[in-house]
Formats: C-alpha cells, structure tokens, sequence
C-alpha cells in the first residue's frame, strides 16, 4: 500500500452503478451496442471493458467483442526512465475498422495514456469513431484530450496518487486518494 | 535491465524471465497488419558484422525496424576496414555517428567486450568468435518454454561440434541456469575438455540418449573440421551424430528438434527430419526477431546513465 489514504472516493456498489450507468449512456449515445466494441487499457482497464461488456449484455442483449491493449510502446517517455517501463499483454482478435471503439481507462489523468492508446489504435485499422470511459477523472490534463463517459469527477492535486482496486486483479472494489509517499 | 549483452551468464534467471515475456508482447506485434511501434524511435542501431551472417543480421536490422530505430548496417567487405582500419577506429566512427547501440559479430573471441571498453554506446553480442552468441541462446530459450510452458526439469541435448560452437556454449549456460537438464554429445575431440563444469552431462553416442529427450538440439557441422581431422569423416559423422528417422522414432512423442540455422540437410539432419512438424527451425526464426526486439527495447528502452553496468 502506498502512502496514507485521504479517503475512499467509491466503494464497491458506487463502482457497480457507475459501470452500470456508463453502459446506458454508451447505448444511448450509440443508439445501441451494433459496431461497438470496447478496448481496454492494460491494466485495470481491461477489467473495467469486461466489466462493461457484460453490463452491455445484460441490458442490450447483444456481446460486443472486448479487446486488451497495452500502450507500452507507444509511451512518449521512454528512454527518459531508469528502466524500460514494464510491458503488458495486447489483445485485440477482431477487426476495428468501420467500429465504434470505447477506450476503456480507469484513471484519467495527463491524458498522455490516451495519446498513446490512439496512436497504437490506429494501427490495427481506421475506426469510424473513438470515444473515451474512464472510470475516474481526475484532472490536470496536459494533453488536449476529454472522456465521454466518466464514472466520477475527482478533484485532486497534483501530488496525490489516485489508485483504484478492482477484485480481479487486487481482490477489492475500491478508489481511494492517497497522500504523496513521503 | 543491463547495458550491454556480451553473454548470457550476466543475466540473473528473472532477467532471463523478463527479456522472454517481453518478447511475448513483441511476438504479438509481429502478427499485425502494421508491425512497427514507434518504441526506440529516434535511436540509431548500428550492425556491424566482421563475419559473414544472414539470418542474424537481417534477424536484428527487422528488430531494429519493427521498433522504429534507424538502421545501419556496416559489414567489412567494402567497407573503410578492407582498408585496414582499426576496429577501435572503426566503433568510433560510428560513435561519433550518433549510434546508440552497435551490434557486432566478430571472430575473435571478446571482440564485444573490449568494444565495451572504447565507446558509449551499448554492445550487444551477435557471436564473437568461439565464445557467445546471447541473443540465439536467448531465442531457443523462448522456444521452448513456448512449446513446453516452462523450462525448469526439461531435459535437452545438444548434439555436434560443441568446441567450436557459441550457440551452445551460450544455449548450455542458458538452459542450466533456468533449471533444465543438458547432456552434450558429440565425439571426443569435439567435447571441450572444460565441459563437465559447466554441470551438464556429457555423452559419446546419440543413442542412449534420444528416448529420454524433451528437446534436440542439432549443430552445424562445419565441413572444415573434418579437414582439421576432428572426425574420420562426414559420412561416418552423420551416421553416428546425425538425426535420422530411425532416430527420432526413439524421441519422446513430442519432443522438439531444433537447429540455429543454417543446416546441412543429409548431414547432421536427415532432410526429411528438418521438415517434421515437430522440427520448429523456421519458429525459432520467427522468435528470433521477437527475442532481439525485447532485447533492443529493455537495453535502450531505460534512462541514459543510470543503468548498472556489468561489463
């Protein structure tokens, strides 16, 4: 754990609703789940796209294909690190072209993720649209860049850590704002 | 991560774990429409070969490609050092170019290592001589822990002309340190006396050997050796040596054969042999260019300075 929590900003069920109420707005700014197809961020954005993925099914009855995408190598600050930054697993077994395609984040911050997430977007194909979910925005943007879809606006300073827990990877639900390690 | 690779015994084995995974993530791009990412864009690669090779090179200049760094390929022939100059003179020249790291193969042993010496740059060793040869070790590696999951308890062999072969010294010292078994085979006079410290087993005749085996792993025979009368002969070499069909029917089903290329089919491998679908020579290619992507990444990916030096 890093350093002191300021405060849990969600509980479980506050993540649960959010995810819920993103998957509404997606279908009705979409008219729909046809040609959508979400890609999360590695990591925990993954987690959140299949998360939203299944809420989609619930809801619109419809499966639409979820893809894993790791921005490793399209990140601006390499070389500008002491160790190359640790490299994730990207998954993306379908065809994005002409598709409707929900980056899917759980923290927007810099907005230089994004940046980077679209430039490797890109590569795959030309998709008819890109929006943006993220399941925290937390300001201090440095790129021109806005999400769509966001399950909760923080307000933080720059020095704090905003992490989020999601059970799959860290076994709880929970956002929670942390004093800067001293 | 390190800042040169001049041989596989400077990686721990999480290093040899990292440098593997990574190259999970590089196999992936490989299969996409564009297989570029933009990761070491701006950085300059040199190869700078003083010892003829194809695979090898083109292997590394791809790598290079597939990561946006600019390539340059400097071989001798041709070249300012068929004028007789210096390999010191040389690296520095293209140093003084703007390279950021220089990948050499050379005949002289410890070529890489005293290059270490002379430029900033990072080295990375594509076969120095009798000595080392990483990056091939660290591909078969990933070969067979692609094909088996892990590499710990696996038992392999090594089969040819291991004395003069830096593809198995560095594929020996490899596969010990990640836990797997190895025996070495070849005649006596090819054995190189040292080699029971290298806490392998060592055997004489294939065939004793083969029912027992997870991976084979065939060498090249260079001709010239039987000049030099480390064997009687080519064919009596093959017929003892050589991976024939009789001699994989002895294999575990699903045992690996593997060769680094490029092989005398009908010497040490039946030609027929090369083309089973258990013979994964052309995979090992393709994880080639994976495993130096991963390894251009993690050397030049990291700051500038900071990195622990082990040369």
């Amino acid at each position: 754990m890093g350093g002191s929590p300021r405060g849990r900003l969600m509980e479980r069920d506050d993540i649960g609703r959010a995810v819920t109420r993103i998957a509404h707005e997606i279908l009705e700014r979409n008219k729909g789940a046809e040609d959508v197809v979400l890609v999360g961020i590695a990591a925990r954005g993954d987690d959140l796209a299949l998360r939203l993925a299944e809420e989609l099914a619930r809801i619109e009855g419809e499966k639409v294909p979820v893809g894993v995408l790791d921005i490793t190598f399209y990140r601006d600050d390499i070389g500008l690190r002491a160790e190359a930054p640790e490299v994730h697993e990207t998954r993306i077994d379908f065809d994005v072209t002409g598709k409707t395609v929900v980056l899917v984040d759980d923290v927007l911050y810099t907005g230089r993720t994004i940046r980077a997430a679209l430039d490797a977007l890109v590569d795959f194909g030309r998709p008819r649209a890109v929006q943006l979910a993220v399941l925290v925005d937390r300001g201090h943007r440095e790129l021109p860049i806005k999400a769509d879809y966001v399950g909760k606006n923080v307000p933080t300073r720059r020095d704090e850590v905003v992490r989020v827990a999601l059970e799959e990877t860290d076994g709880e639900d929970a956002v929670v704002v942390e004093e800067p390690q001293a | 991560m390190i800042k040169h690779l001049l041989s596989i015994t400077q990686l721990a084995p999480e290093d040899v774990t990292r440098v593997l995974d990574t190259a999970d993530s590089f196999r992936e791009v490989g299969t996409r429409v564009i297989k570029k990412v933009p990761a070491l864009r701006g950085r300059t690669v040199v190869n700078l070969f003083y010892e003829n090779s194809t695979r090898t090179r083109i292997s590394f200049e791809l790598a290079a490609k597939r990561l946006s760094a600019d390539v340059i390929n400097f071989s001798t022939s041709g070249s300012s050092v068929s004028k007789g100059e210096s390999l010191k003179d040389t690296a520095l020249t293209l140093e003084a170019m703007g390279a950021d790291a220089i990948v050499m193969r050379h005949s002289s042993s410890g070529a890489c290592h005293t290059l270490t010496k002379w430029v900033k740059a990072s080295v990375l060793n594509a076969g120095d001589g009798t000595h080392e040869h990483p990056t091939q070790a660290l591909l078969d590696l990933y070969t067979i822990r692609e094909r088996y999951g892990r590499l710990e308890g696996l038992r392999a062999a090594i089969v040819g002309d291991i004395l003069h072969s830096r593809v198995a010294r560095s594929l020996t010292l490899g596969l010990v340190k990640m836990g797997a078994e190895v025996t070495l085979v070849g005649p006596p006079t090819l054995i190189p006396p040292e080699a029971p410290q290298w806490g392998v087993d060592v055997s004489y005749e294939l065939d004793g050997v083969i029912p027992k085996l997870d991976v084979c792993y065939m060498l090249r025979v260079q001709r010239e050796r039987q000049r030099q009368q480390y064997f009687p002969s080519v064919r009596e070499y093959s017929r003892i040596y050589g991976l024939s069909r009789e001699r994989v029917a002895q294999l575990p089903e699903g045992a690996l054969i593997m060769h680094p290329g490029p092989m005398n089919r009908g010497v040490e491998i039946a030609s027929e042999v090369a083309d089973l679908p258990q013979s994964v020579i052309t995979e090992q290619v393709t994880n080639g260019i994976a495993i130096r992507m991963s390894l251009l990444y993690l050397i030049l990916g990291g700051g500038a300075g900071e990195v622990s030096d082990v040369a």
